[in-house]
């Protein structure tokens, strides 16, 4: 009976902005560009990666893998046995379709890993398109971080389902490090059980067009989220990240923060994080957060926070938006103190990502980003008048 | 002797609806070893007089001169006052995301200096500063202003006030919003920065509370962006007892 209730609700208020998950292909049709899921993206420069050839290109993957952890290869049948989420758009449908099996990550239950694992992911070429599907599993009470990071160059569109069990403790961070000339699609499909708790961190900059996805689901009463992201456009740079956090169960949390930074131009940054609160999700505390500092002018920053609230009865809900140059009072306060106006940017700006650095907590990660963030601004910032006017 | 010297200063700020003028000449001489107190009801203009000595991009500079010994401060940029030798103790003091107050000050330490401060005695300058203030060394791992309380902030502007010790201070509303402990620490502060002797302080205040802890040695009368009415420490026990009324009514 509850169960039936349970599907009943989950039925009649899917989201208006969400396509029903599905294997099938035919539930995801080929875009337009009109659907609102993909309404920023240039669809063009997907370079046919929506069309789904086959292909049995991988990215060569090197892992660190610490004791508890085990890296298998299993079938696309095993995947979905293991109760995987599904495909929510077209090309992670194509991804698991074309990927020839998973690749499992399993940290059994009580399990607590000494030690990060990080799998570093990289392509050898833009030419080759490669299919991914990955399976990151952690069992009742078990504590793990987990690192990928993507370098190199590739046509790369991955499915990845991360189930994340009763009071276990998960921090993924997925590092998007590409060429200018890779293209990357990727979904992030997390269950988080009753009780758990969930740090993801995602940060882009690298690569000619990179798009996101992450969809977020309680398994249970009591989960917790915090969805962390960085993002860099350059000239030229397309990078979208959405989240959709679904609150469909009752006392759970999230809290999402993301910053990015552009300059260039034709740089396009778009975040788009939408916050679902079901009847059944009484209790809930969420919020979400984007700023965007925009450094030149020729670019473009598209930040769409939305929330659909189906019950009064939580314990709070909200998000907040921000796009803009330099913010005038702190650079007035800090060059008050006698430091000039290159430096003051530089600080302002470097403590705007440090900030959010600082979350990830994997101090060989935190370092890594730190020094390609300041490569990053060694481009612009130290050029002030290129970015004064308006 | 050092001196800050403000001749004739009309100033407007820009809002919305155009450039609206606030200051309408405004005269007033600080030399090193004294200390002025402008008092004056709210809107009056004594922030934008703060702002405009300090060089804050939102207020535009309609005609008049500040100098500092006889140099033109108006033409130098922001951080070019600063190292001229001025200081702004701010009113609401801004946050920094990211950026640590330890960052912070050393990052202004060796703008003024033009070179690093030497790593060992200069975390033990950092301390010492904290400590006068009575704010936790913990402060300085975190970020600059942000989650500090109203208390919190202006005492933090007083230590920089004595770290980075400039020639001539100006102090807008550092007491304002502060409970009697946190303004003697405040006032505390700029009594061992006047102690120094050659030291000139613009003490911006709306109340003359802060007066029995901190002797001007001259007061000013703000009303209406000009000076009303200038005399010594007197004056100020006379606007404690009869209050701004009669000069804004003089002014209207």
């Amino acid at each position: 009976m509850s169960t039936n209730l349970q599907d009943a609700v989950e039925s009649s208020v899917a989201s208006h902005l969400h396509p029903v998950p599905s294997y099938d292909l035919a539930d995801h049709p080929l875009p337009t560009g009109r659907e609102e899921v993909w309404r920023f993206t240039p669809l063009k420069r997907l370079r046919g990666l929506l069309d789904g050839d086959a292909s049995d290109g991988h990215l060569k993957w090197d892992a660190r893998i610490p004791e508890g952890v085990t890296i298998s290869e299993i079938s696309t049948a095993e995947a979905a046995a293991l109760g995987e989420t599904l495909p929510a758009d077209r090309p992670s449908a194509l991804a698991v379709a074309n990927g020839a099996g998973a690749v499992l990550v399993d940290v059994p239950a009580e399990t607590e890993l000494g030690e990060p694992l990080v799998v570093r992911l990289s392509g050898a070429s833009p030419d080759e398109v490669v299919w991914g599907h990955i399976v990151v599993r952690l069992g009742l009470h078990a504590k793990a971080t987990v690192v990928f990071e993507h370098s190199g160059s590739a046509r790369y569109s991955v499915s990845t389902s991360v189930l994340v069990g009763a009071s276990a403790q998960l921090d993924l961070v997925s590092l998007q490090l590409w060429d200018d000339d890779a293209v990357h699609l990727g979904q992030v499909g997390v269950r988080i059980g009753r009780d758990a708790h969930v740090r993801t961190f995602q940060a882009t900059l690298g690569g000619d067009l990179v798009r996101v996805i992450e969809n977020f689901a309680y398994d249970g009463p009591g989960g917790e989220l915090e969805a962390f992201g960085l993002y860099f456009a350059d000239a030229g740079q397309h990078i979208e990240h959405r989240l959709f956090i679904d609150h469909n169960a009752p006392h759970t949390k999230s809290n999402a923060v993301y910053k990015g930074g552009l300059q260039g131009e034709g740089a396009h940054s778009v975040w788009v994080g939408d916050v679902l609160i079901r009847k059944a999700a009484e209790g809930i505390e969420t919020f979400e957060t984007n700023r965007n500092l925009v450094l030149t002018d020729g670019c473009r920053a598209d930040s769409v926070p939305n929330l659909e609230i189906e019950t009064g009865e939580i314990k709070g809900a909200g998000h907040a938006s921000a796009t803009g140059r330099f913010d005038d009072e702190q650079l007035f306060y800090i060059q008050s103190r006698g430091v000039t106006e290159d430096e003051a940017r530089r600080l302002v700006v470097h403590g705007f990502f440090a900030d959010i650095i600082k979350k990830i907590k994997v101090p060989e990660v935190e370092e890594r980003l730190l020094v390609a963030v300041e490569a990053e601004l060694a481009r612009h910032v130290a050029t002030p008048t290129s970015v004064r006017g308006a | 002797m050092a001196t800050l010297e403000i001749k004739d200063l009309h100033v407007a700020v820009d809002t919305e609806d155009g450039q609206k003028p606030i200051l309408r000449g405004v005269d007033l001489a600080v030399r090193a070893g004294e200390t002025h107190a402008i008092m004056g009801p709210n809107g009056s203009g004594k922030s934008t007089l703060a702002y405009s000595i300090a060089g804050h991009p939102k207020y535009t500079i309609i005609s008049g001169t500040v100098t500092l010994n006889g140099v033109d401060v108006l033409t130098m940029s922001v951080d070019e006052r600063a190292r001229a030798g001025l200081f702004l103790a701010m009113q609401y003091p801004v946050e920094v995301p990211g950026v640590s107050v330890s960052n912070f000050l050393r990052t202004a330490k060796t703008a003024l200096d033009g070179e690093a401060p030497k790593l060992r005695t200069w975390v033990k300058d950092v301390n010492d500063a904290m400590d006068k203030v009575s704010m936790d060394r913990e402060f300085a791992q975190r970020n600059v202003n942000e989650g500090f309380s109203g208390g919190e902030k202006k005492r933090h502007e007083i230590m920089q006030l004595e770290l980075l010790n400039p020639k001539f201070a100006i102090l807008d509303e550092t007491d304002s919003g502060l409970d009697i402990d946190a303004l003697k620490v405040v006032a505390e502060g700029v009594n061992r920065f006047r102690g120094q002797g050659d030291r000139g302080v613009l003490l911006i205040t709306h109340y003359t509370r802060i007066l029995r802890y901190i002797q001007p040695d001259y007061v000013h009368v703000f009303v209406n962006g000009r000076i009303a009415e200038q005399g010594g420490p007197e004056l100020a026990e006379q606007l404690e007892a009869e209050g701004y009324d009669k000069y804004q009514r003089i002014s209207a």
